[in-house]
């Protein structure tokens, strides 16, 4: 059963790197996006420093939901996410695994290039560091509640809005704690307390997601 | 008990069951909310710091509960449809959906008149307003999902399931949003054991809960009816129900 | 043993077929025929357990699919009209993700395979730059390490030419005498003698049935 879970990651993977402007699209959005704000509320290091992370997690945000396509959508046209449904192992973990592969694809490079957005944000140390710890936490909880999204909507012609109208209210929790997180940070305070609701909310979004994406496949796919 | 529940299962069944309780439901509904309104309106005291103003609690609250009730009624219909396989249920969340969502504005509509003398401003983000609009965007999306299905069948499932997702998630934002900010005056209502409001103020409330509650109840009955005979309009017995129907109006006229 | 058991399909307040009864016993091969539209794929989607059905059920081995799907899924390989092939990937990758997701048990040689469905010389090319029906013929090289006892084959022969019908068809027959079993659809006439397969014909419902 693992070796299912790591076969699917590793397809995720290698298709990827074939077609790799799959993945840097949404980064590069997500950069572009960040860029936009300095250039259109000015320059000062105070007032950005102030709105970063709000403008951070918008923007990731978003960019995951221009990535969320790519979930199932490829794999729906070509008849491979049939196939996967097909297989002889729970479809939750194999879903688990198409998730798991996004989000090294898409929330882990996000990661990467968000010290460059700290720097463009005039951010401080410790608040840069709340800003990752929070992305590191809730980018897998966005991807797999997009997955969610993508599985009810895959079938429908105009799926992708409706993709983001389903997607974005549930997520906002997720931008709420996080920024409040990073808020804190700035001024000092300890945020471990926000951390660990955040950390509870994945648990419960790893445990309970898979179940809810299989069913909604099961309904899609048919 | 499930050997007697059984056959409501069927849809002609459920659909002559309702007949008949809508207007029990409408018979609770009208004469509450009249007498709760007046009451409300004209005899209830003002609120000795709000005025008048207060008065639109009468509506802003009811309205408030039942967008949680009919979500609450939604989230079980769902629960049933897709563990027993009943598309009934399925059809139940797809017909509660759009009152819940109109409940839901029209409480955010009232929250934000009365915001007004309140705070001065339409607009506030107080958690309850932001909750419920919150609630409100989820709503539009559940409808928007059912709609973009062509097979009503799917559709009614893939309602649920967002149903159900929302359900966890829901608590969860209303959580968030409490304490991403606490404008709004604490909970008045449900402290019944040492009330804040004044009894007489509390009483026409009450009444007006009611009287929304089975209003709720008669529109997801109706709807629900509607929902069936759009399902089933190539069945016989709807064909017939619509032949019997248009022959009784051709005598009248 | 394969049963379908009064399955009635609804597509959209449509019947497109009402009340199919079948059984398939180990040996026997089932080809499926009928115009467009008349439902072919959305029974063979019903039989693999993809869409619900409105009544009825399928059986496999006296157990409904909808209740064990994993253990049915162990024994059953669909090929659909997707063929499920990656085009990033080469025709051997391809085979190496189908052999660890379906039938890891199995060994196998998977240049061998591909060499047996005419690949040979393409192993390591992107699918995607094949032709039609070279990528057709990755999907089907399937059958060839399956250890499903149970083939649901939905137009196995599109795009493929003569040549590659008829090793599939001498394939289909190889694994009946097995004691496999087989259902498909085909627009062409199968080669087969006909003493070998059954047919089954879909018929549209009768003009009082159309709808539920």
């Amino acid at each position: 059963m693992f070796n299912a879970f790591l076969q699917i990651v590793r397809k995720e993977l290698l298709g990827a790197f074939r077609q790799q402007s799959d993945i840097l699209n949404p980064i590069w959005f997500f950069v572009i996006v960040v860029t936009l704000f300095p250039l259109g509320i000015g320059t000062d290091p105070a007032l950005l420093a102030r709105i970063a992370p709000g403008i951070i997690w918008v923007a990731a945000l978003l960019a995951a939901l221009l990535s969320f396509e790519r979930l199932f959508k490829d794999d729906f046209i070509d008849g491979s996410l049939e196939q996967m449904m097909l297989a002889p192992q729970p479809l939750t973990w194999l879903v688990s695994a198409k998730v798991f592969a996004h989000w090294l694809l898409t929330g882990l490079p996000i990661l990467l290039v968000s010290p460059l957005l700290a720097v463009f944000l005039s951010l401080q140390e410790n608040t840069f560091w709340a800003l990752f710890l929070t992305l590191l936490i809730g980018t897998p909880i966005l991807s797999l509640l997009g997955s969610i999204g993508v599985a009810l909507t895959i079938g429908l012609r105009k799926g992708g809005v409706l993709l983001s109208l389903i997607m974005l209210p549930l997520s906002i929790p997720i931008l709420i704690f996080s920024t409040m997180a990073i808020d804190a940070a700035t001024f000092g305070q300890s945020y471990i307390g926000l951390l660990a609701l955040l950390g509870a909310m994945l648990v419960a979004a790893m445990t309970l997601a898979p179940f809810a994406i299989a069913a909604s496949l099961r309904v899609s796919v048919s | 008990m499930w050997k007697w529940l059984h056959p409501y299962a069927k849809a002609e069944k459920s659909y002559t069951l309702s007949g008949k309780l809508m207007p029990w439901f409408l018979a609770v509904a009208l004469p509450t909310f009249i007498v709760g309104m007046i009451w409300g309106l004209a005899f209830a005291p003002a609120d000795y710091q709000q005025g008048d103003s207060f008065r639109i609690i009468y509506i802003h609250v009811p309205a408030a509960m039942m967008a949680m009730g009919a979500y609450s009624t939604m989230a079980i219909a769902a629960f049933i449809g897709l563990v027993w396989q009943i598309r009934l249920a399925e059809m139940t969340v797809a017909a509660t959906a759009p009152i819940g969502a109109v409940y839901t504005f029209i409480a955010l509509f009232t929250g934000a008149a009365w915001g007004k003398p309140m705070w001065g401003a339409w607009w506030v983000w107080d958690a309850r307003l932001t909750s419920e609009l919150i609630l409100l965007f989820v709503y539009l999306g559940i409808i928007a999902l059912y709609n973009a299905f062509s097979d009503k069948v799917l559709a009614g499932r893939a309602a649920s399931i967002l149903t159900l997702v929302g359900v966890i998630n829901l608590p969860i934002i209303h959580f968030s949003v409490v304490w991403w900010n606490t404008l709004h005056q604490g909970a008045t209502i449900t402290k019944f054991d040492q009330p804040s409001m004044a009894t007489d103020m509390l009483i026409p409330l009450l009444i007006m809960i009611v009287s929304f509650a089975a209003f709720l109840g008669f529109m997801v009955l109706y709807r629900f009816r509607n929902e069936i005979l759009q399902r089933e309009s190539h069945r016989p017995w709807v064909i017939a129900l619509v032949q019997q129907s248009s022959s009784s109006v051709n005598k009248r006229g | 043993m394969f049963q379908c058991k009064n399955l009635t399909c609804v597509r959209e307040e449509r019947v497109l077929f009402n009340n199919l009864n079948f059984t398939l016993a180990p040996g026997e091969i089932l080809q499926v025929e009928g115009p467009n539209g008349v439902g072919k794929t959305s029974l063979f989607r019903l039989l693999v357990g993809l869409s619900t059905p409105y009544s009825g059920e399928v059986h496999w081995q006296q157990q409904n699919i909808m209740l064990d799907r994993d253990s049915y899924y162990q024994n059953m390989l669909y090929l659909g009209h997707k063929s499920g092939v990656k085009p990033e990937l080469t025709a051997l990758e391809n085979l190496h993700y189908f052999h660890h997701l379906f039938n890891p048990k199995v060994k196998f040689d998977a240049w061998e395979i591909l060499t047996l469905v005419g690949l040979a010389g393409y192993e390591n090319v992107p699918t995607a730059q094949l032709s039609a029906g070279q990528q057709r013929r990755v999907a089907l090289a399937r059958m060839w390490f399956s250890d499903c006892p149970l083939w649901i084959l939905d137009e196995p022969f599109t795009a493929i030419d003569k040549n590659g019908v008829q090793v599939i068809e001498k394939l289909l027959i190889k694994h009946a005498e097995k004691g496999g079993m087989v259902i498909l659809t085909t627009h062409q006439d199968l080669l087969l003698p006909p003493q070998l397969y059954k047919k089954l014909t879909l018929q549209k419902p009768a003009a009082g049935e159309q709808y539920v």
